[in-house]
């Protein structure tokens, strides 16, 4: 399949892969950020043949993952009402809430709709003009684009029954939350290749001169992956701390500057709390004043919500990269795929999803 | 000139033209139903004593029965309908067992205020996919139920067969050093249904791989009876049916990661929605466990079928890691390929 088996091709794979081998003088922590790439490193099973020198830890960019529970809750509590059609990305409805999942409003009569784009959302409130339509608007910078457009074409359009709840994150205040903790072990980041797509990469530089990290905007298949590696090796050996794009079949350094005017236009920068995290200042995005008819949290008065994340789930310091899934106690037996404790647990792009899913064997 | 199943067979004339609760009421609707939509397209002699049963001739030996319930949405999917789908599933799943396929009873719920050209064109269908499959429809039932209380119609299909006398073949006679062979492309169905429900279009249209596989098996059973396990990847996919043997007969199983066939269309569309054909369901294939020194006979018999032809050997049974399967990947590493937890999602990004 033409863009993709040239980025698969076992026998250019394996070329990078001596390269990395043959720069490697000492050990390195490298942390690639976006849920994708976490998912092809264990798929391929990429940290199973890297040097011994080189540990990968598992950053924070799964939407899915870092999705705080409250906002779960608050999307159930919504779906769940009579009025309303909720609509979803396939995999937010298997996460867990408090004490249910979306699924579980389904089966109880709820409308909980699967949609590929929050465009379709907007077709469904056309078509059913008596019902309430919320979008579930989660993500990185990568879906916001399109979260925004549904927003501003319901505006134009006078549409008065679409909202969105929003749970927007944004990769660089993450990434420099991680760095500037005590306990930070991140070297060098493999940087999200789809959120750089839309944002570009002029944002980076700053924190990769502040705090001395190279940082390759890296793609998804195991070549984008294998080569985001070797030229963050070869910054560390060299002591360089530049960004790099390593992904520049998609990735231009302005970024997809329409897409960036549509999302300055629909949302703001603001506080955003992290599943597994805490709350990062100024790391996400919530809907402008301008368009508050189409938040849902003015929109649904939902009561406080109180969540608690079971203690012994440790994603925290997974997300961190200061703990392998293999390290917790839960991990494969109370908290499995389908019974997740916590953030790194529930969509497949999680840590130690992934893990379990595809390395399980290895800790046994 | 081939015309079009539906034109060559025009819709019967009814005194309705959908489904009414009294068509399930055993009264004089019922029976122009039975007469005019069912009874021209099952024919068969015993079919048409309309007995409360089917009474059968019993030939000695073992029988392989099996059930299955079709509720699929869309009905229509290209490359099928819910018709065909019903036929033939039930046919593979009887001759999973090595049997030859003989009778089924049909079932049909119905949604009061179906088009009777819509139950016509299944029941067309359903026809042509027992007759390829030389089955004879010997039993059947129809409800009606209220507008809202099914969508369009539901169909369970019944049926046995004749299971020949040296052939014992179980997901628990799994040998060590065993082959695996795929009788051909992966996930087609199942994205076939996906797409087509999402509305989602591609270049060239995903279809349905519904197919009747027991002539298949009799061409397999003719190079040798010896084959220890043998299944249709359904819903849950290959993986889910690699997992079970492996379990059931407590050997790990080692799949050669590049070897596995997947159309190229159906790999775009799993791409685009960041779904595994691995996990996704399968109507007309199957996936065969035999000893090494047959494997390469079975093969070739099968790329002789039509519904082979596409065959391959995916992998092998090894005493390592009971009870779990393994793909080695492109580079070289080994990953687990795991259960499902559930049906697959479509991905946010």
């Amino acid at each position: 399949m033409k863009y993709l088996d040239e980025f698969r091709d076992p026998v250019v794979a394996k070329k990078i892969l001596s390269e990395i081998h043959a720069v490697t003088t000492q050990p390195w922590v490298i942390m690639e950020i976006c849920g994708g790439q976490t998912h092809s490193i264990i798929r391929n099973g990429i940290d199973q043949v890297l040097p011994k020198e080189i540990e990968l830890v598992h950053g924070p960019g799964c939407p899915v993952c870092v999705t705080p529970l409250e906002i779960i809750d608050r999307a159930i509590e919504i779906a769940g009402r009579p009025d309303v059609i909720f609509t979803s990305f396939g995999d937010m409805l298997r996460v867990p809430g408090s004490h249910k999942d979306l699924f579980m409003v389904r089966s109880e009569g709820g409308d909980v709709r699967t949609v590929f784009s929050p465009l379709e959302s907007l077709k469904i409130a056309r078509e059913n003009p008596g019902k309430e339509v919320v979008f579930f608007a989660v993500g990185f910078e990568t879906t916001a684009p399109g979260n925004a457009m549904a927003v501003a074409q319901a505006a134009k359009e006078g549409l008065t029954n679409f909202s969105e709840l929003v749970s927007h994150v944004l990769v660089p205040p993450a990434m420099e939350a991680l760095l500037s903790s005590p306990l930070n072990r991140v070297q060098g980041y493999l940087a999200a290749g789809h959120v750089c797509t839309v944002m570009g990469w002029d944002e980076y530089d700053p924190i990769a001169k502040k705090y001395k990290v190279p940082i390759v905007i890296t793609g998804f298949e195991p070549m984008d992956v294998l080569d985001g590696i070797l030229h963050t090796v070869k910054q560390l050996e060299a002591g360089t701390y530049k960004v790099e794009n390593r992904y520049t079949r998609i990735v231009e350094q302005g970024g997809n500057q329409p897409a960036q005017a549509l999302i300055k236009d629909v949302f703001e920068i603001a506080n955003r709390k992290w599943r597994g995290i805490g709350e990062i200042p100024v790391s996400g995005f919530k809907i402008r004043e301008k368009y508050a008819a189409f938040d849902a949290e003015l929109k649904f008065s939902v009561g406080d919500i109180h969540t608690e994340e079971p203690e012994a789930c440790i994603s925290g310091v997974i997300l961190q990269g200061l703990k392998k899934p293999h390290d917790c106690p839960a991990f494969g037996k109370e908290c499995t795929p389908q019974n997740p404790l916590g953030a790194t647990m529930v969509s497949s792009e999680g840590a130690c999803a992934a893990y379990y899913k595809y390395q399980r064997i290895l800790s046994d | 000139m081939d015309f079009p199943e539906a034109l060559s067979c025009p819709v019967p004339i009814l005194s309705h033209d959908t489904v009414q609760l009294a068509h399930g009421a055993g009264g004089k609707l019922s029976n122009e139903m039975i007469d005019k939509i069912f009874l021209p397209r099952f024919t068969n002699s015993t079919l048409e004593k309309m007995e409360d049963q089917a009474v059968l001739e019993n030939p000695g030996g073992r029988i392989a029965f099996s059930t299955d319930t079709f509720v699929v949405d869309p009905i229509f999917f290209p490359g099928g309908d819910i018709g065909d789908l019903a036929i033939n599933g039930t046919v593979n799943d009887i001759a999973m067992s090595g049997a030859i396929p003989k009778y089924l009873s049909v079932g049909f719920i119905l949604e009061e205020g179906l088009p009777f050209e819509t139950l016509h064109r299944i029941v067309l269908s359903m026809e042509k996919a027992a007759k390829l499959a030389g089955v004879q429809i010997v039993a059947g039932d129809t409800k009606v139920v209220n507008r809202g209380s099914c969508d369009k119609l539901f169909i369970n299909t019944s049926g046995f067969g004749f299971v020949p006398d040296d052939v014992n073949i179980s997901a628990s006679n799994l040998e060590i050093g065993d082959k695996i062979i795929l009788s051909g492309t992966l996930a087609d169905h199942g994205m076939a249904v996906m797409t087509t429900r999402e509305g989602l279009s591609f270049q060239s249209t995903v279809e349905s791989d519904t197919a009747g596989l027991n002539h298949l098996v009799q061409d397999m059973l003719s190079v040798s009876t010896n084959i220890h396990a043998l299944r249709d990847p359904t819903r849950g996919g290959l993986a889910t049916t690699l997992n079970e043997f492996a379990a059931s007969s407590t050997v790990g199983i080692q799949l050669y990661g590049d070897s596995i066939p997947v159309k190229e269309n159906v790999r775009g569309a799993c791409e685009i929605l960041g779904i595994d054909p691995l996990y996704v369901a399968n109507e007309g294939k199957l996936v065969a466990i035999v000893p090494p020194e047959v494997a390469d006979a079975m093969l070739n018999a099968m790329q002789k079928n039509e519904l082979g032809k596409s065959a391959t050997i995916i992998g092998e049974v090894t005493d390592k890691h009971p009870g779990i399967v393994t793909m080695k990947t492109a580079l070289g590493a080994n990953r687990i390929v795991d259960m499902p937890v559930g049906e697959q999602l479509p991905r946010i990004c």
